[in-house]
């Protein structure tokens, strides 16, 4: 009875702390501007089998993909068992399903041992490769303090699950042996659980309930983690696939309003202007992003649903040859500064409302927030001017995030609202703009016609 | 030989004549001295093909890539508006280009400023003829077991996902096809693209197109084959740089096609 209080409470309070978590997380996303993601859901519900559930994009690199499957397999199969678990921590029952499901259930617990197994050798052979080998994309210079330590604690996490699981379940094989029930018949601990029927019996029934609580606890705690950590990604991954783009990766968005600006200029008809645009125009609009407010909310969930696995950057061109640019650092960046703006947001600090705005409210909000800052404080230009827009981060991004995008809003903003940006580029604006052509050339554009058939002539 | 013929747009409308297909020649293809050779070559494969095709000439504008990856949207809107102007005018249906980035934009941007068109990348288009038979590539000729290797552009490769077609071209000439380490979806960028073509690189280690010229000099290739006038630009100064000059030729698909079929 008081087991069965403690976990209800338990249960409360994580939930209750969760919510308020997540919905901050949901708010942070919707920073950002409205993007039209509709149409075809029935590719978008096969990305989401072949490269969220599928993990389609994680085999190509073999090995981090096998034993990240059997993790991810682990993972799924657990649910189940997690079931279970709150059943019985609500009931005061014991492997509640096991009567119902009798051969099926042991199957699925066998499975989950031995996934379990396969777990634990994965996160072993994750830790030393994260710590011991020099693979270079974990130790690159966005890889210091807190991301290098929430990668390896998430992988402490999954030895204490996993060793909680044996525990309650050996420890439950043994009592059952003693009992004289027989053997549960579970693939991995019908083995380990007669090695401790010696054991006193109350010491058995401590030790599995350690094992049961632990479980369950490690669960809570790690619900309660995600949203600080890069490994929110095993809930974010999969929206972030259905939502990611269907559009070739060469595309990019157009913007409606400086065409229509433009084609007004140029005397052409504008579809769907209404009459009183310009009434509407007299807040300058803002083009491309400075910070999270001009980002699309699906810039905002990849930044959330980033793994800082670093694939992106190790394909990266510029940062292959030594430039500053990293890919994972811009998603890492808009992360950040996102939860930046969200706790002074929760805060309500009201020194970050627009001075001209103050008089008016005292609630700090979206709309009102300025804190002086933006994404240029983490972003430097260097590190956009650097990006030669190959789509290579792109394609390596195990669940489809695009750091290209949000690179080139940040490129528009610096040239359409700034007028800034490198100066080596003004002559080729000026060239395009004035003669049609990337270069300042006397020549005419079919000169090469004139010259090749007066070369045949001659011949 | 028979004498080249290239009609602009403007002189097949005032004859009352409509071509199969437009060949955007794209700046690059215009002015580059290096991608002339380009559009000289993809030239005489349309007239040895009897395609019927005109060019806009002096009415081609660019397209506006490099001022729209930089970041700069009313330089693109003004050209790309301008040539949409044009191309609407003339009802062109079909187009060809010698330039991915050219191709990408085209085909992937421009309608949604109202510019629809079939838009055809010429080593797609190129293979299209092979498989029709209009161009027959006799084996055994000056290809025949040469080393190639064939550098994925990014505005082909993964922005299009046009990995075939070219290595389909580069198989029928009888070379022996050899690849980069990083190649088709993983393939290098040649440093150009994203308007870097256009501006120094920022500081770093090393230029990109050096990293990729070192990869294909390893595969130990006598041609780097390529499909577009940027990347031909950037991996030959790499050759250059790498005093490769002997052993190492960058040629575009088309180039390939006129030299094996002494076109
Ligand atoms: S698109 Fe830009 S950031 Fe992404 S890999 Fe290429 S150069 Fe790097
Ligand atoms: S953006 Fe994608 S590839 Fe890059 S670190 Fe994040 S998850 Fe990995």
């Amino acid at each position: 009875m008081i087991g069965q209080i403690a976990f209800t409470l338990l249960v409360v309070i994580t939930f209750g702390i969760g919510y308020k978590k997540y919905s901050q997380l949901r708010r942070n996303i919707l920073l950002g501007r409205d993007e039209d993601i509709s149409g075809d859901s029935g590719a978008r519900f096969k990305n989401l089998l072949l490269i969220a559930f599928g993990q389609k994009k994680m085999f190509k690199r073999l090995l981090p993909a096998v034993l990240h499957f059997f993790i991810y397999v682990a993972f799924l199969l657990t649910q189940v068992e997690l079931l279970e678990i709150f059943i019985d921590g609500f009931t005061g029952s014991h492997r509640f399903f096991r009567p119902y499901l009798g051969g099926i259930y042991t199957l699925t617990i066998s499975l989950i041992e031995i996934l379990s197994v396969l777990a634990l050798i994965a996160t072993v052979i994750f830790l030393a490769r994260r710590n011991l080998f020099k693979i270079p994309r974990f130790h690159m210079d966005e890889m210091t303090g807190w991301p290098k330590i929430d990668g390896n604690l998430i992988l402490y996490g999954e030895i204490i699950l996993v060793t909680c699981i044996f525990t309650m379940n050996s420890a439950d094989e043994a009592i059952h042996l003693v009992e004289g029930k027989g053997s549960y018949g579970f693939a991995i601990s019908q083995f380990i659980g007669p090695l401790l029927t010696n054991v006193y019996t109350d010491f058995l029934v401590m030790l599995e309930r350690i094992g049961w609580w632990g479980h369950i606890m490690m669960v809570f705690a790690f619900i309660l983690y995600l949203p600080f950590s890069k490994h929110l990604h095993i809930l974010l991954a999969f929206p972030n696939v259905y939502f990611s783009r269907l559009q070739p990766a060469g595309e990019m968005e157009n913007m409606p309003m400086i065409m229509n600006e433009v084609k007004s200029m140029m005397g052409l008809p504008v579809e769907g202007m209404d009459e009183n645009a310009d009434a509407n125009m007299d807040e300058i609009p803002q083009f491309g992003a400075s910070d999270v407010f001009g980002l699309s909310w699906k810039n905002i969930m990849d930044a959330y649903s980033c793994t800082e696995c670093g694939r992106c950057t190790t394909n990266c061109p510029a940062n292959i040859t030594g430039k500053k640019l990293s890919p994972r650092k811009v998603m890492m960046d808009v992360r950040d500064r996102a939860e930046e703006i969200g706790a002074k947001l929760d805060a309500n600090d009201t020194r970050c409302i627009k001075p001209e705005l103050k008089a008016k409210t005292q609630t700090l909000t979206k709309d009102n927030f300025d804190d002086g800052k933006n994404l240029f404080d983490y972003i430097t230009k260097e590190e956009i001017h650097a990006c030669t827009t190959c789509n290579a981060c792109v394609e390596a991004c195990p669940v489809t995030i695009n750091p290209l995008d949000i690179i080139l809003q940040l490129r528009r903003h610096e040239i359409l609202d700034l007028a800034e940006g490198p100066a080596e580029w003004t002559p080729m604006f000026t060239s395009i703009e004035n003669s049609g052509a990337v270069w300042q050339v006397p020549d005419d554009r079919d000169k090469w016609v004139t010259d090749l058939l007066e070369k045949e002539d001659q011949a | 030989m028979t004498k080249l013929k290239i009609e602009t747009m403007a002189e097949m409308a005032a004859k009352g004549a409509e071509p199969e297909i437009l060949f955007w020649v794209g700046c690059a293809g215009s002015f580059d001295a290096r991608a002339q050779k380009v559009t000289v070559a993809f030239t005489k494969i349309l007239n040895a093909t009897n395609t019927q095709f005109a060019i806009l000439g002096k009415e081609e504008s660019c397209t506006g890539d490099p001022a729209r990856r930089a970041g700069n949207e009313f330089v693109f809107q003004m050209t790309a508006l301008q040539n949409i102007e044009t191309l609407n005018t003339y009802g062109v249906k079909k187009i060809v280009t010698t330039c991915p980035h050219c191709f990408n934009i085209l085909k992937n941007e421009y309608p949604a400023l109202g510019g629809n068109y079939e838009v055809i990348h010429h080593t797609q288009f190129l293979q299209a003829l092979i498989d029709e038979g209009k161009i027959k590539l006799q084996g055994g000729g000056a290809f025949k077991g040469k080393k190639i290797t064939y550098h994925d552009s990014c505005y082909l490769g993964r922005s299009n996902n046009i990995y075939e077609a070219p290595r389909k071209i580069l198989e029928q000439l009888d070379s022996d096809l050899v690849e980069m380490k990083r190649c088709k979806s993983k393939g290098l960028c040649c440093g150009a693209g994203g308007a870097q073509m256009f501006k120094e690189d920022e500081p770093g280690d090393k230029r990109i197109n050096i990293e990729r010229i070192e990869e294909a000099i390893d595969t130990k290739a006598d041609i780097v084959a390529a499909n577009c006038p940027f990347c031909l630009t950037m991996l030959s100064d790499g050759v250059k740089a790498k005093e490769q000059q002997e052993n190492v030729m960058v040629y575009d698909l088309a180039e390939l096609i006129v030299q094996n079929n002494n076109l």
